[in-house]
């Protein structure tokens, strides 16, 4: 059966045409009845597929379909073929085993919603597109999923139509996709035309003969990678195409933990992992990868610590965390940076949807500082969601420590890494465990502040049962890859047959004794167990402690506070969605010129322009024969000085 | 060397039922008149299934004057269909705005001759015969709503820049018999061969040629016409003008260039560049601006020939196959948004702006669907038609070392966006600004909405057939 493996994309497919042709006149329970099935349907076979595959020895593991021969045209052939190999394999497991369990989430976070059966066609056509992105044989075929889940987003993002600023931030974020998908394309026609083919197999196979060894500078695989990266960033929101990510909270709480966490916005990761053949022996863009990456990381982390809509924090951790992995890839190592978005997917969903359950609980609350005291009528959601921060914030033995500390490890270790990127590290560490602890002793801690009482429930099974369960895996999905000095990495030996085509930069060969290896693990786990000890003294145990604080040392107030303002100022340039601040005038530059200017400001200097062009159009018809003329003059004398 | 009148059978069929149309209006009481429409389709259809049985065909005709081939054979088959969708949007639409029926479709039938004649032509006087033929049909066509003072502005333009456009290419068919002692397609290009394509009189010959293709193409900077004209002509004519036409000049432009004179290719590839990227950036630059629905669709339709000129730079039998494939593409797509126009216009067209369609997603869920399929695909997102139109365009345009063009008409796309997600967004992202008014949708435009949405999802899930058949015509 496992040859059939690409059945898995016939349940969503099937689910989206269900609810999108017949969904309107059907009720609500089988509209979301048939949503949940196709994604469950889904998934169940897959684990079926893995259970053949992993009996499979690692040399076959490379299953190539072709289905038809898409399209032939002189040289460019190009097929529809899915590829399954372990990294395919690892991806459609996380894909529909986690969507699955929040197509269920939604049953109960969309009740009552009208239109309900668009919300499930789109979800289930997202899986579908998702799926055919990972399950891709090439390029092309990859391109399609790519788009496609820029659109399903798009869609979702907009859900609420009746939201004007749902409207805008579903165009901001397609808008700013669509900047790195021009580019993606691009990268697309260098490598056929350099290479001639676009399917996986025979490109890294030819890739690998015609460059062996890596090679600096401005190489034609430096051009091609340099391209596709900017494709990544756009749907990874990375600096500097990361604008889009924090307005995509617009949509409904499961599509953000679906597709703005768990899923979609890694597709940038998986596509650098992909091409790993092509990134390893480009190692002046890898540093780019990862000197992007750590900055997004930093200041996505920093601006975290002060956001008050708890969507935002989740949003900005994502795009913190998006950051790590694309650090752990630029240090050459692919298999982490896949690691940590196995483990990612667990626990910042779950987070995700713990933040839904409150939203659920609060009549769509955004606000931290309006929260308090869910703690006993969110019992589930409370400690789940502690499992999910705890696993964030990477406290052993929790699934992120393992991940998230084997990335430090080779940023500091792998012969392309670097002592900063190590330290930079371990600071966002800080951060994430600073602003994860905010966030819960904010929301489940202290006084009730918006007169929600004691009183009130979790919203029933359909809500507890994935968070449950997404915290079981959040907790445990850490020891398929343990460090060196503990046992076996399984995920690393899983993975190896996607990287025969790679340049091995000798990343996972350690180059230093287990003991300092464990000294920095201890680092990393001390510094976040201070950022989670110091949130705990400022908002847990006495939430007036910050202001008693600032009245009786105004210097270290006013440092907080500047301290607040240079985060304000550092969404504003990140964001650049704080319209109030624009008003003053030194924010206005930087707003419009520099942030915005990628979308809006564009888009009014083409409007500039297009005056421009739209006054040729006098609608005085001299005015026309005057522009023809114009026109076969410049023709004469062109040609008059090619005669000449 | 013969007369061989069956290679021009479509042609000879529709001309003959566009004179026998143009008999019966004075016999037909004019309630009947209706059904001028349903013939003139009929006569379409009949001229397509002849076409279609003629395919394969080669060899000249009409003592040289046309020669059959796969171009000439493919580009008929795209024009007839397009006239035919044009026909059919058209019946219902002039029952709705009480125009008379009776000289509409012998107009029609007359324009898609010389559109066909085009396609087959061998000979610069044939060529010539069938752009008048085009034009002077059209021209009468756009001023069709004579009640109405910005249809007859159109027409009165297009009339006027027409005549004088048309001056400059006969200027040029002159020049360049007289440089090369032929109008003939093989005559010309043997005569440049020969040394002829280096001369003045050549050059300045095909220089002129260019800027009546120029014209009636649409490039920039002779596009100045077309918005005034495509918003005042009656919806179905817009269309005709940005689909049929425009193809007919596209095809016959790349014909000529390819075949007759390739070697000037250095010449000729400065300067299309130039009106490429002077098209793309104006067409899609401009577009932004705009309020109104069938403006907006005039520039686009501008960017869209901009694209089409990179396959016909490219100099290679796969930028003319891709050029022969984004005409399908694009025809379909742009039919398809016409008539979805042309239906939710309403009597007297009073709802061509952008503002009208606000909020309209979930109330015509025909009508914003498929124009929202066709948008996708002017934008290029798959799986539509459009995206692969664009694919093999610019892959065919960088295999001919046109990277600077590509990016270009990269970005250019990528402005395109804006202006047509915005119409999205309208439809699908905002309230409705006023009460419903019911939009009814007459059959034959609904069928023509829901093939052209067919198409455009075809080509962009299996692309492999047209774009072998174009490779076929291309010569691969």
């Amino acid at each position: 059966m496992i040859e059939y493996f690409w059945l898995a994309l016939v349940p969503p497919l099937a689910g989206f045409l269900f609810n999108g042709l017949a969904g309107k006149r059907l009720p609500a329970r089988i509209v979301s009845g048939a949503g949940c099935a196709a994604i469950g349907a889904s998934f169940l076979f897959l684990l079926a597929v893995f259970a053949e595959f992993i009996r499979l020895p690692a040399s076959e593991q490379q299953i190539v379909h072709r289905l038809f021969t898409w399209i032939q045209a002189g040289t460019f052939t190009a097929e529809c073929s899915f590829l399954l190999d372990p990294l395919s394999m690892i991806m459609l497991l996380v894909i529909t085993g986690v969507g699955f369990l929040i197509h269920v989430y939604s049953t109960a976070y969309m009740k009552g919603e009208s239109g309900l059966y668009r919300y499930f066609a789109y979800l289930n056509l997202f899986i579908f597109m998702m799926s055919l992105l990972v399950m891709a044989g090439n390029y092309l075929l990859l391109f399609v999923g790519w788009e496609g889940v820029g659109l399903c987003s798009y869609l979702l993002i907009g859900y609420y139509i009746e939201r004007r600023s749902a409207g805008d931030a579903a165009k901001k974020a397609f808008v700013v996709n669509r900047v790195g998908d021009a580019c993606f394309l691009l990268g697309v026609f260098l490598i056929f035309k350099t290479f001639g083919t676009l399917e996986f197999g025979s490109l890294f196979e030819t890739v690998s003969r015609t460059h062996p060894q890596p090679e600096g500078g401005f190489t034609v695989l430096a051009a091609i990678t340099l391209l596709l990266f900017l494709g990544a960033t756009g749907k990874s929101a990375q600096i500097p195409l990361q604008v889009w990510l924090p307005d995509a909270m617009e949509g409904p709480t499961p599509v953000s933990a679906l597709i703005h966490a768990a899923t979609m916005v890694t597709a940038g990761v998986y596509l650098v992992v992909r091409s790993a053949a092509l990134y390893s022996r480009a190692p002046d863009v890898l540093l780019l990868v990862a000197v992007v990456g750590v900055l997004t990381a930093l200041l996505a982390a920093l601006t975290a610590l002060v956001q008050r809509d708890i969507k935002k924090v989740l949003a900005y951790s994502t795009i913190s965390q998006l950051g790590y992995m694309f650090m752990a890839l630029g240090v050459g190592a692919f298999s982490t940076g896949i690691f940590h978005l196995f483990t990612h997917a667990f626990f910042k969903a779950l987070l995700f949807l713990g933040a839904g359950s409150v939203l659920l609980r609060l009549h769509h609350e955004l606000d931290l500082f309006r929260m308090g005291g869910l703690k006993n009528s969110l019992r589930v959601t409370c400690w789940t969601m502690w499992v999910g921060t705890a696993a964030l914030a990477g406290i052993v033995p929790l699934s992120g420590f393992f991940s998230k500390d084997e990335i430090l490890w080779r940023a500091l270790d792998s012969p392309l890494g670097h002592p900063v990127f190590w330290v930079a590290g371990l600071v966002v560490a800080g951060l994430t465990a600073f602003y994860m602890c905010r966030l819960m002793f904010l929301a489940f801690y202290g006084s009730p502040a918006h007169g929600h009482g004691e009183s009130g429930s979790e919203a029933g099974t359909a809500v507890t049962a994935p968070l449950t369960l997404l915290a079981g895996a959040a907790a445990v999905a850490g020891l398929i890859g343990l460090p060196a000095y503990l046992g076996d990495h399984r995920l690393d030996r899983f993975l190896e047959p996607v990287f025969r085509y790679s340049y091995d930069h000798g990343v996972s060969a350690s180059h230093a004794s287990h003991s300092l290896e464990l000294l920095a693990a201890g680092a990393a786990l001390a510094i976040s167990l201070l950022g989670g000890a110091l949130a705990y003294r400022l908002y847990a145990r006495d939430r007036s402690l910050p202001r008693r604080l600032a009245d009786r040392f105004p210097a270290i107030h006013g440092t907080l506070q500047r301290q607040f303002r240079i985060d304000e100022a550092y969404s504003l340039f990140v964001v650049g969605g704080l319209k109030a601040l624009s008003r003053r005038v030194l924010w206005r530059v930087v707003d419009v010129g520099v942030v915005d200017g990628a979308v809006n400001g564009t888009a009014s200097l083409f409007r500039r322009w297009s005056g421009v062009a739209a006054r040729m159009q006098s609608g005085n018809t001299r005015t026309y024969a005057a522009w023809i003329v114009t026109g076969a003059a410049l023709v004469f004398l062109y040609l008059l000085s090619v005669i000449g | 060397m013969d007369l061989n009148y069956a290679a021009l059978l479509p042609e000879i069929l529709l001309a003959v039922a566009g004179i026998l149309l143009m008999l019966a209006i004075p016999v037909l009481p004019s309630r009947q008149q209706v059904r001028l429409g349903y013939a003139a389709s009929l006569a379409l259809a009949a001229a397509l299934v002849t076409a279609l049985l003629q395919w394969g065909d080669h060899g000249p005709a009409f003592f040289g004057m046309v020669s059959m081939d796969a171009l000439g054979g493919a580009a008929r088959i795209l024009f007839l269909v397009s006239s035919a969708a044009v026909a059919l949007i058209s019946v219902s639409y002039l029952k709705r705005e009480r125009l008379r029926h009776g000289e509409y479709f012998p107009l029609l039938l007359m324009a898609t001759v010389g559109m066909s004649l085009m396609a087959v032509s061998a000979d610069l006087i044939m060529t010539f015969l069938g752009l008048e033929i085009l034009s002077i049909s059209s021209y009468v066509l756009a001023g069709y709503r004579r009640g109405d003072p910005r249809s007859n502005e159109s027409a009165l333009k297009y009339f006027l820049l027409g005549a004088f456009s048309t001056a400059f290419m006969l200027y040029g068919i002159a020049l360049l018999y007289g440089a090369a002692g032929s109008t003939k397609y093989a005559g010309i290009a043997e005569a440049a061969t020969q040394g002829q394509a280096e001369t003045a009189t050549f050059l300045l010959g095909l220089g002129l040629l260019l800027v009546g293709f120029g014209f009636k193409a649409a490039l920039a900077p002779l596009h100045v016409w077309t918005p005034d004209v495509y918003q005042g002509a009656p919806v179905p004519i817009t269309a005709h003008l940005a689909v049929g036409s425009k193809a007919a000049v596209l095809i016959t432009l790349l014909r000529l260039l390819h075949q007759v004179f390739p070697a000037s290719a250095d010449q000729w590839q400065t300067l299309l560049w130039i009106a490429s990227a002077a098209t793309m950036i104006i067409g899609n630059v401009a577009a932004l601006t705009q309020t109104d629905v069938k403006r907006l669709l005039a520039y686009s339709s501008i960017a869209h020939a901009g694209y089409i000129l990179l396959g016909v730079i490219a100099n290679s039998p796969r930028g003319a196959q891709g050029v022969l494939f984004y005409l399908a593409a694009y025809s379909l797509m742009t039919l398809g948004a016409f008539a979805v126009v042309q239906v939710f216009a309403r009597r007297e067209e009073r709802f061509t702006k952008l503002e009208d369609f606000r909020g309209i997603g979930y109330r015509h869920p025909l009508l914003s669907v498929s124009l929202t399929i066709f948008l996708l695909s002017l934008i290029g997102i798959p799986p539509t038609a459009g995206f692969y139109g664009k694919l093999f365009l610019f892959s065919a345009a960088v295999e001919a070392d046109l990277v600077a063009l590509v990016i270009l008409a990269v970005l250019a796309s990528a402005v395109g966006l804006y202006y047509y997600l915005q119409l999205i967004v309208l439809m699908f992202m905002k309230e409705a600004a006023s009460p419903p008014e019911p939009v009814p949708v007459p059959l034959a435009a609904r069928i023509v909405i829901l093939l052209m949405a067919a198409g455009t999802l075809y080509l962009g899930v299996y692309p492999a057939q047209v774009l072998s058949i174009a490779g076929e015509a291309a010569g691969l």
